[in-house]
């Protein structure tokens, strides 16, 4: 079995549209929520999200691609160009035959769905628009990524809600380490905002009105957001031998289900994805010096969140959400955190968790609260727990 | 003087696949225009829209042209117009 290096990171975000500039905002616990542009928000009770920040379409693709692809596809393809690029890797034929591609989506296309309806629904249109199927289709951010570089290998779109990247960035490094795939393009993307997505989850009343304060008594909730992560996997004696930059080892995964209840999470099914991620990393508990947190900001999460980890962990490490920051991005959101912990583990430096105030005595770990904390650690988890108990948690080991 | 039919299949080609307004002509084959089955498909949704008509499958399937556009057009319109059989 091989080791699995990341070897390239791009990024669509709320806090920035490259690897550097997510980064920077990172490190100062900079918020990327704000009222909402893209969508007529007069109707909704939450008027503020984490639309993505600093991408123009116009800059990376023609009208054409931009007539036939989603926002969600867009972003994903613009991350993939830039991880791809961060990488150096030379795509030989040979390789771009053995190279896999996992993304995560958890609602596709919606944005083309939503003026699709209305146009039916409302406008009374007697036709719908030819390219509403292939934008958005849940795995055409996969379809154009392999298009757009030529990949030919096995490729795929996971879809488990808020853990599809995760999901999909552990199938991706199974696949890498078996062998199955010689490199991997992995991660995810999502592009919530749309009236018909931002109304739906309203109805769950789980929307914070403010902000997203993660483990903060005060918090109200969570903060949708958009964006993608792309990242590069390669075994480690490959990136080694060509000299890559590695940001660090995507070391193991642990998936669960709570097999417990639509909306609530479990304790269990959260504590148990993350013993398994250590032992498929073969790290011990006290290797562990940083958590990023699902930390949704939602009052259910955060307490269950803490207490599994408390339960894993006894004492546990710093935990930071970096949703408060770059919103909840759903599908895309296992990809932004696991691009924010080999950050993290690269740099030396934990990212915060942004807008906290108050201490929450049912989230009782230490969260980083609103300053990045320089600290050298060996390794990290990164949790996602999805709405319908699908759980998937990465472990991540530092270089050297 | 031009066929109005034919300048405003050309415009709707034009504007769909983002070309050149000069580089499409009445005589201009998809094959020419480098137009593939999807980018059709996007030309005949907007054709629909602007001429208000119904363009059926296996009709769809017979256009290589400009000009064969217009035809069918045409004949579709001039269907609409003519007064329904007792």
């Amino acid at each position: 079995m091989k080791r699995v290096a990341i070897t390239g990171l791009g990024i669509v975000s709320a806090i920035g549209s490259s690897r550097e500039a997510f980064w920077t905002a990172l490190k100062a616990g900079a918020c990327g929520i704000r009222p909402i542009e893209s969508v007529d928000s007069t109707s909704l009770r939450g008027k503020r999200g984490a639309e993505v920040f600093g991408f123009d379409a116009r800059d990376h693709f023609d009208a054409k691609e931009i007539d036939t692809i989603d926002p969600f596809g867009l972003y994903a393809l613009k991350a993939a160009a830039e991880a791809i690029e961060d990488s150096g890797v030379v795509l030989t034929p040979d390789l771009k035959e053995r190279t896999a591609i996992v993304t995560g989506c958890g609602m596709g296309g919606k944005v083309t769905e939503d003026q699709g309806f209305r146009d039916l629904y409302a406008d009374h249109k007697p036709r719908f628009h030819p390219y509403t199927i292939p934008r958005a289709m849940t795995s055409a951010a996969t379809s154009q990524i392999s298009m757009r570089f030529g990949f030919t290998g096995p490729s795929l779109t996971v879809s488990t809600a808020c853990s599809s990247a995760n999901h999909a960035l552990g199938q991706a490094l199974w696949m890498v380490r078996s062998g199955a795939a010689e490199m991997a393009i992995a991660g995810g993307s999502e592009a919530p905002f749309s009236l018909g997505v931002l109304k739906a989850w309203e109805g769950m009343r789980v929307m914070a009105p403010d902000t997203c304060r993660p483990f903060s008594k005060d918090r109200l909730g969570l903060v949708l957001g958009a964006g993608a992560g792309m990242l590069i996997l390669e075994p480690w004696e490959r990136a080694q031998a060509r000299g890559a930059k590695i940001y660090a080892e995507l070391a193991g995964c642990g998936m669960t289900a709570d097999a417990h209840h639509l909306t609530m999470p479990s304790q269990n099914g959260a504590a148990r994805a993350m013993a398994i991620a250590l032992a498929d990393a073969g790290l011990s508990r006290e290797e562990v010096g940083y958590i990023n947190a699902h930390g949704t900001g939602t009052q259910a999460n955060d307490s269950t969140e803490a207490r599994a980890i408390r339960e894993v962990f006894g004492v546990p490490p710093p935990v930071s959400s970096t949703k408060s920051m770059h919103g909840h991005a759903m599908g895309a959101a296992g990809a932004l955190e696991a691009t924010a912990t080999a950050l993290a583990l690269y740099h030396g430096v934990l990212p915060p968790t942004a807008n906290f105030t108050t201490p929450d005595p049912e989230c009782d770990l230490d969260v980083i609260p609103n300053e990045s904390r320089v600290c050298k650690v060996g390794a990290a988890l990164s949790n996602s727990f999805a709405f319908g108990g699908l759980n998937a948690v990465l472990a991540f080991r530092a270089v050297g | 003087m031009p066929d109005p039919i034919i300048e405003r299949v050309i415009q709707v080609i034009v504007k769909t696949q983002h070309m050149e307004a000069d580089t499409v002509k009445p005589e201009s084959t998809f094959e020419e225009m480098k137009i593939d089955s999807l980018d059709g498909l996007q030309i005949l949704f907007a054709l629909e829209e602007e001429f208000n008509v119904s363009i059926p499958d296996e009709a769809a399937k017979q256009l290589r042209s400009v000009a064969d556009i217009a035809n069918g057009i045409k004949a579709l319109l001039a269907e609409q117009s003519a007064p329904a059989e007792a």
